[in-house]
């Protein structure tokens, strides 16, 4: 190949910020943490701040942040770090460009597959998610996606990670909803690596932790922030400023804020412990001022999360957002163009981690049927990110020779070598077929194709490979928290 | 009368000096208070509530109105001094315990102020003790609670099962939101209401005194 080939990068890249852009956002949200500061709800992180050299109130839990303080963690924040499954295997690169999908996280509830109708989520409902998710191959991770509603409250955040971790081997995005739940959630990953330091060295779970817009920290998300850095458990900062209402209205100001707030996560979690592995995230949204609503699927909402990726770049820090899920309440049109919109920007911004698929209703929704179609959409997504690149094309002669002789290249060297790396080949939810054949085999619509296809994925499922040892001991750790909020069994499942 | 339209008209125009310099000359005009806040203040209220709802104006035109009728009142208060200034009722705001969530509750009470009730807020992560003593103590009329999570809306029936416990139940109506909850689990719970945005939570809200 010629050398100019070599030294072009096909990755198309959207930017929307420049680097003076950048720099001032950064100078003015610590100018923000400097003058303003955060509030932080926990006695213990305003202790840990205040012997870093931060100006601490102890009475109003406040602290304001120094640039000494700031630049001291930002130092020691990694560059990248990656994930590995429940097997150890490598799976996540969190570094540069790289991009991951993951789906939606923490819905209220689920849309039924065959009625179509929301209702509250159950284990069986969880089981047939790990199931699904396990062989979607654009999605990298799982993620807690839903909250089963029969077990009991206090394990509910716990429960679906320990449900995650037994039937799907792939790593897991997940959070915890209280101070206490983060210990079981740590156990259950610990049982799965062997021992603290195994976790620590492959981390298998991104916890999300929420600073509370405007510049505020509640002690349960807070602590939830020091006590993953304890065991380099990886924590994806979610700021979730909302444009017009708890933010600026406009998109820079919005991005001031989110960059106070995230860098504010990042002082806790750095200062707590060096090198702890955080993803540059969020969840903004602007605010829809007539319905009183977050619309992950507005493009203002979209433009943001790409351009503090771009800050989160700027800084070295691998990047994480809410983007590629719609509002819409089924799967509908519009449920696509949100979906599809997020999810090609958020590749081509080289989000690192992209959380999305499956969700609907203002992050309030998952849908199996959505997740699959989803699946697809992340697929193109990721085609997209490859580019456009030569590959034995020049000289082009020859090929061209061949094709006059043979009058097709259908089975040309050149077209094995390349079909299904060049060309994406969406699964049977995307129509391809000729009208005809499509009337012929019973004119379905695109929920028809894809509750068929969930159908036939769940079915075909193979139990993940972690050992049985392990998997009776996660039941034990779980089953042993379950009684300590009284309840005597789990539900009943079939590993 | 033309004033008290022009007073109702200034504040759908969220233009507060005018509205309490109308208010001034109403009174100078020896209106009654009574019919200043009524057909000027509240009445002007609820057309930009209408038009909330039907998009011709937008949450921060509502709030600019709802600023500016607290001018108009600014000049009212002095004049109800013995009874205080009529409200529509007194309500006791939260989220329940557990929940920071705190951004629709707020904006709940903020356009249940705006429609003329007063509202104490106690903000989030609120104890039942907490929801149930207060709204004794001031006498309330209503309770509304919040709650974003699946883990924190069971709170929500432990406030209402102190009630009961209080024999406050009945006499103290109850109403709750947020994105976890629905009218179906207001039923369940034995809350006497369930609002899903603010104009709707006042409209319900207003249903509940009707009630009594
Ligand atoms: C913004 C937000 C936050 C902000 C909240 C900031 C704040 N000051 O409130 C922050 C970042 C702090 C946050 C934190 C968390 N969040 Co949150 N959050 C949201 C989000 C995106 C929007 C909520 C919102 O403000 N909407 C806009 C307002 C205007 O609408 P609203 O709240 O629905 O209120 C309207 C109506 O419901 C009604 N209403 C509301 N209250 C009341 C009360 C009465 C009396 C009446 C009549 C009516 C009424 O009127 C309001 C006005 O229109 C929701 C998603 C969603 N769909 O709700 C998730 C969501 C609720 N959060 C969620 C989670 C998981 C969390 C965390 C646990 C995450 C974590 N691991 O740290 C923490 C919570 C910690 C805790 N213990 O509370 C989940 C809930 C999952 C579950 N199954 O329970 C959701 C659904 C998102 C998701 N899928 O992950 N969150």
């Amino acid at each position: 190949m010629p050398n100019s080939n070599e030294m072009f990068n096909p990755r198309p890249v959207l930017k929307f910020l420049d680097d003076s852009i950048i720099k001032k956002i950064i100078t003015e949200a610590r100018s923000i943490l400097g003058n303003l500061g955060v509030e932080i709800h926990n006695k213990e992180i305003l202790s840990m701040l205040h012997d870093h050299g931060a100006k601490v109130d102890m009475t109003k839990g406040h602290v304001l942040l120094t640039d000494d303080v700031i630049d001291d963690a930002l130092k020691k924040t990694p560059r990248s770090f990656k994930l590995y499954d429940v097997l150890g295997n490598e799976t996540h690169d969190f570094s540069g460009y790289e991009v991951h999908f993951t789906p939606g996280s923490a819905a209220l509830n689920i849309l039924d597959s065959n009625t179509q109708e929301i209702r509250r989520p159950t284990t069986e409902d969880y089981v047939r998610y790990a199931k699904l998710v396990s062989q979607l191959q654009n999605i990298a991770s799982q993620s807690t996606a839903f909250i089963p509603a029969d077990v009991h409250e206090h394990i509910s955040d716990s429960y679906r990670l320990y449900l995650s971790l037994l039937y799907c081997e792939k790593p897991v995005v997940t959070g915890a909803f209280t101070v206490e739940a983060f210990t079981v959630m740590k156990e259950l990953q610990v049982a799965v690596r062997g021992d603290e330091d195994g976790l620590a060295a492959k981390p298998l779970a991104v916890f999300s932790c929420c600073p509370t817009s405007p510049l505020k920290w509640s002690e349960v998300t807070s602590q939830n922030v020091v006590d993953c850095a304890r065991f380099s458990i990886p924590v994806e900062f979610i700021s979730m400023p909302l444009s017009g209402f708890m933010a600026p209205v406009t998109l820079v100001g919005t991005l001031v804020q989110h960059t106070a707030e995230t860098l504010s996560g990042i002082v806790i979690s750095q200062l707590t412990k060096p090198g702890a592995p955080v993803l540059y995230g969020g969840s903004p949204a602007i605010f829809d001022v007539r319905y009183e609503t977050t619309p992950m699927g507005a493009i203002g909402t979209q433009m943001i999360d790409c351009a503090y990726n771009e800050i989160g770049k700027y800084l070295g820090i691998p990047t994480q957002a809410y983007i590629s899920l719609s509002d819409a309440k089924q799967l509908d049109a519009q449920a696509g163009l949100e979906s599809s919109m997020g999810a090609t920007l958020a590749a081509l911004a080289g989000i690192n981690n992209i959380s999305g698929p499956g969700m609907l209703d203002f992050e309030s929704c998952q849908s199996l049927e959505k997740l699959l179609l989803d699946n697809e959409i992340c697929g193109m997504a990721l085609r997209l990110t490859k580019g456009i690149q030569p590959k034995e094309d020049f000289p082009a002669l020859p090929r061209f020779e061949e094709l006059l002789k043979e009058q097709h290249l259908l089975i040309s060297e050149h077209t094995q070598k390349y079909l299904k790396e060049e060309l994406y080949f969406p699964g049977p939810v995307i129509d391809r077929a000729n009208r005809p054949r499509w009337q012929d085999e019973g004119s379905s619509t695109l929920l028809q194709r894809a509750q068929k296809e969930v159908e036939k994925l769940i079915e075909h499922y193979a139990p993940s490979r972690l050992p049985d040892t392990i998997k009776r001991e996660l039941t034990k750790i779980m089953s042993e928290e379950a009684r300590r909020c009284g309840m005597s069994d789990l539900p009943r499942i079939d590993v | 009368m033309q004033i008290l339209q022009e007073i109702s008209e200034v504040l759908q125009s969220g233009n507060g000096e005018k509205v309490a310099a109308l208010t001034k000359q109403a009174i100078e005009k020896e209106i009654l208070p009574k019919d200043v806040l009524d057909k000027g203040l509240i009445a002007g209220m609820n057309i930009v509530g209408e038009k909330y709802r039907s998009h011709d104006l937008f949450l921060p035109e509502v709030l600019l109105a709802a600023k500016a009728m607290y001018a108009g009142m600014d000049i009212l208060k002095p004049l109800f001094l013995k009874d205080g200034i009529p409200t529509l009722g007194r309500v006791v705001m939260g989220t329940v315990q557990g929940d920071i969530h705190d951004i629709g509750k707020n904006l709940v009470s903020i356009m249940l102020r705006g429609a003329g009730f007063d509202v104490i807020d106690l903000g989030k992560d609120v104890s039942p003790k907490k929801f149930v003593e207060t709204a004794r103590k001031e006498k309330a009329r209503v309770i509304g609670m919040s709650a974003l999570l699946t883990t924190t809306m069971v709170v929500m029936k432990r406030v209402i099962d102190l009630l009961r416990k209080e024999g406050l139940q009945g006499k103290i109506k109850t109403i709750i939101g947020g994105a976890p909850v629905s009218a179906e689990f207001a039923e369940q719970i034995g809350a006497d209401a369930y609002g899903y945005d603010s104009m709707n939570s006042v409209d319900c809200i207003k249903r509940l005194m009707e009630k009594e």
